[in-house]
């Protein structure tokens, strides 16, 4: 019996370790979407958000007559840090380090939280304010330091909004967005304590309570968190692009500067930001230019932090990189356009995928930072309809649903290091694993057609199967399979050929 | 086997022998012979800069007034009277009519305004370096008369000047024209936030008034 080799791809064991830290789902992606669907207020929030960037975007990337030839030129400089990257890493530390700043590099989240921890006990401080960054997320660094009697304090309204509810991000631009005005007044009379008792839901009200909030924070902070949206190997410069000036009051005002950088977030030359400063704004606030950028290299004498550090975080990021099918999840510049294009993002929120990365790109990001082995996030991948909007809104033309389709099959057939974590295949792979067992060799498939009747059975009168088990189960929550029919296609076709030469003899 | 050395060895690892360095992969803004493909330059004259510019920094909802150099003064005035401001150390003289001495506290990198002091104050006044007019951004590099970073952040009202030769047409333009390695800070309007339901409010923690004052 000669079978056919379905391509579903095998790896040698082995690879980079995987990353930890808020990077994983603590349930399956389905059951999470399930419970946030519930949830009117949040579709109705997301709805609109996700509408409104959505527009905007739009008509900014409209007016640019060269878009095509930036997302081009990101893309491809993008590709060449990927490939020169242990050279553009040690470029980078040399040039920072030159211009008085200090490099920091950790293997994963734990060693990240330890190194920022120390550096913020030698200065003697026990508070720090933060910049929104998503790798300080990513590692869970508030939670860290809270355990350990320092208070980080979140100074992006948004952020605030997340942190003073006890809640958790669920967009990685606008991270309140599931929070609506009223929500957030409630959260800032309970939680400010020097707020005034009238404050009304006023959205501009809001922001001036934060500001007063806030203001005392920024002209007494020594020390100061960051992520970077860029660094720069020529020069060692790094970049934080911001709306609101909590980024430069961070940035500008304390003694102490600590930043969080992904390695992936290396570019090879300044002039690089002249095609990133192009597409990140269009593509993520739908503006022609975000309020503000922050530049600094190193330290500055007489203007600004003088102890300057930067930690340059692995995390899975180099387990990432050896895939070369999802290598170009790293690419991303976090703008968020694919999460606002995105039909499942929209109904689901951004706390359904569990991780500090949500959307289409988080279904690519996370599994390959933890290992698609890693049962957490397993089910990301499937989290999409393939729609191919997310590629088409990507500004460094990332194939997001190349990746999915390639880490379902990853999923099924154990992972690229086959140290599948499951102790039992799950029902997708049994599934699935029959299917190109019986769809290999025409034999088999002969077999299991046998079975159509007993499966005709199932349904009843009405020739629809209302409820499958197992796997099944999920299809048929929101739809009704048709009854198989009595006979398959090969079989009749096979009676078919015979009545015809029958009719030919006669 | 330290951090640093673990890491660069993963990366190596990750990378196929083939992969790294590859001069194939050098296609990105500069490593191209035969130009980057996107625009490199607007070909606007002054004028055409001027309109742009100004467009853009409205849409922001900036203040913006088009003065002649001779007019600069003046303008300055109109705006800082009877007002306590921060000025650069570098910032021209003549660009501060004398009636507006009293209320002049002056800031360098050598004699830096305290920060709870710069809070006290009404407003700054500085130059700029590079203006990009397709974006409305306006870019200030800590050059004398443009000073600290500090200080053009905490007062509430920023007074900033454009001269008209400062002004490109785009981006690349604008970065061609700054030197990386000093503290840049591009400024695109007020500082603003749409974190509310999207609904943008101008002034959070930047100055909450960004006035500009283009002299040509
Ligand atoms: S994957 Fe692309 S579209 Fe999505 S956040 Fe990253 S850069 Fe933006």
């Amino acid at each position: 019996m000669s079978t056919v080799n379905l391509g579903l791809p095998r790896f040698p064991s082995g690879g980079p370790p995987r990353g930890f830290g808020n990077i994983s789902a603590t349930e399956p992606f389905p059951k999470a979407a399930h419970r946030e669907l519930g949830n009117a207020q949040l579709r109705a929030n997301l709805g609109h958000a996700t509408h409104t960037i959505r527009d905007k975007r739009l008509r900014v990337v409209s007016e640019l007559p060269d878009w095509e030839a930036l997302r081009e030129a990101g893309s491809a400089i993008k590709t060449e840090a990927m490939t020169r990257l242990p050279e553009l890493l040690t470029q980078f530390e040399e040039q920072f380090t030159a211009r008085g700043g200090t490099v920091h590099w950790a293997r994963d989240a734990a060693e990240a939280n330890r190194i920022v921890e120390e550096l913020i006990r030698a200065t003697g401080e026990t508070e720090v304010v933060k910049v929104k960054s998503m790798a300080t997320q990513e590692i869970g660094l508030n939670e860290y330091l809270d355990e350990r009697g320092i208070a980080a304090f979140e100074t992006d309204l948004a952020e605030l909004i997340v942190q003073l509810g006890h809640d958790k991000p669920s967009h990685i631009l606008v991270p309140a967005i599931h929070k609506n005005r009223t929500e957030i007044r409630d959260i800032f009379l309970e939680e400010m304590p020097d707020v005034d008792p009238e404050l009304t839901d006023e959205p501009r009200r809001l922001a001036m309570a934060a500001r007063a909030h806030l203001r005392k924070k920024f002209l007494s902070a020594k020390v100061a968190i960051s992520g970077a949206n860029f660094g720069i190997a020529e020069t060692g410069t790094l970049g934080v692009v911001e709306s609101e000036g909590n980024g430069r009051m961070c940035l500008t005002l304390p003694e102490t500067l600590i930043t969080v950088m992904g390695i992936e977030k290396v570019l090879p030359r300044a002039q690089d930001l002249e095609v990133f400063m192009q597409l990140l704004p269009r593509s993520s606030t739908g503006e022609r230019m975000n309020p503000y950028t922050s530049l600094w290299t190193g330290a500055t004498p007489g203007d600004g932090p003088q102890n300057v550090h930067v930690v340059l975080l692995d995390n899975g990021r180099t387990r990432a990189l050896a895939d070369q099918h999802g290598r170009s999840a790293l690419h991303c510049i976090r703008c968020s356009a694919c999460m606002n294009v995105c039909p499942v993002y929209e109904r689901t929120g951004g706390h359904a995928y569990g991780s500090t990365y949500p959307g289409p790109i988080g279904a690519i990001l996370s599994p390959l930072l933890t290992g698609v082995e890693a049962e957490e996030n397993s089910s990301l991948p499937y989290a999409s309809s393939l729609c191919g909007a997310c590629f088409d809104a990507c500004p460094v033309k990332i194939n997001i649903p190349e990746i999915l389709v390639y880490l379902r099959g990853e999923d099924v057939s154990g992972g690229t290091t086959g140290r599948r974590r499951r102790s039992l295949p799950s029902q997708m792979d049994l599934a699935l694993g029959a299917a190109s067992w019986a769809l290999s060799s025409g034999d088999r498939l002969g077999l299991l057609e046998k079975g159509l009747p007993v499966a005709r059975a199932l349904a009843g009168r009405d020739e629809k199967i209302s409820r499958l088990p197992g796997l099944g189960a999920g299809w048929t929550q929101s739809r009704d399979v048709p009854a198989p029919p009595s006979e398959s296609f090969r079989n009749w076709w096979r009676k078919r050929e015979k009545e015809a030469e029958k009719g030919t003899h006669e | 086997m330290s951090a640093r050395d673990e890491i660069l060895a993963r990366v190596r690892e990750a990378l196929a022998p083939a992969e790294v360095g590859s001069p194939a992969a050098e296609v990105g803004s500069g490593g191209a012979e035969v130009g980057p493909g996107y625009r490199t330059a607007s070909g606007l004259d002054e004028d055409a800069l001027v309109e742009l510019l100004v467009d853009r920094l409205l849409d922001y909802r900036a203040r913006v007034e088009v003065v002649t150099s001779d007019g600069l003064a003046e303008a300055i005035r109109t705006r800082l009277e009877g007002k306590r401001f921060v000025a650069p150390d570098g910032l021209p003289t003549s660009w501060l009519h004398p009636s507006l001495a009293e209320g002049r506290v002056t800031d360098s990198r050598e004699a830096p305004v305290d920060v709870v002091r710069l809070d006290e104050l009404d407003a700054v006044v500085t130059s700029s370096a590079v203006s990009i007019a397709e974006t409305g951004t306006i870019v200030l590099d800590g050059s004398p008369d443009q000073g600290r970073r500090a200080i053009s952040l905490v007062p509430d009202h920023h007074v900033c000047v454009v001269p008209v030769q400062t002004i490109v047409g785009i981006v690349p333009e604008g970065f061609a024209r700054l030197d990386p390695t000093r503290p840049l800070t591009l400024i695109s309007g007020p500082s603003a936030t749409s974190d509310i339901e999207l609904e943008r409010v101008e002034g959070v923690h930047g100055p909450r008034t960004l006035d500009v004052i283009i002299a040509r």
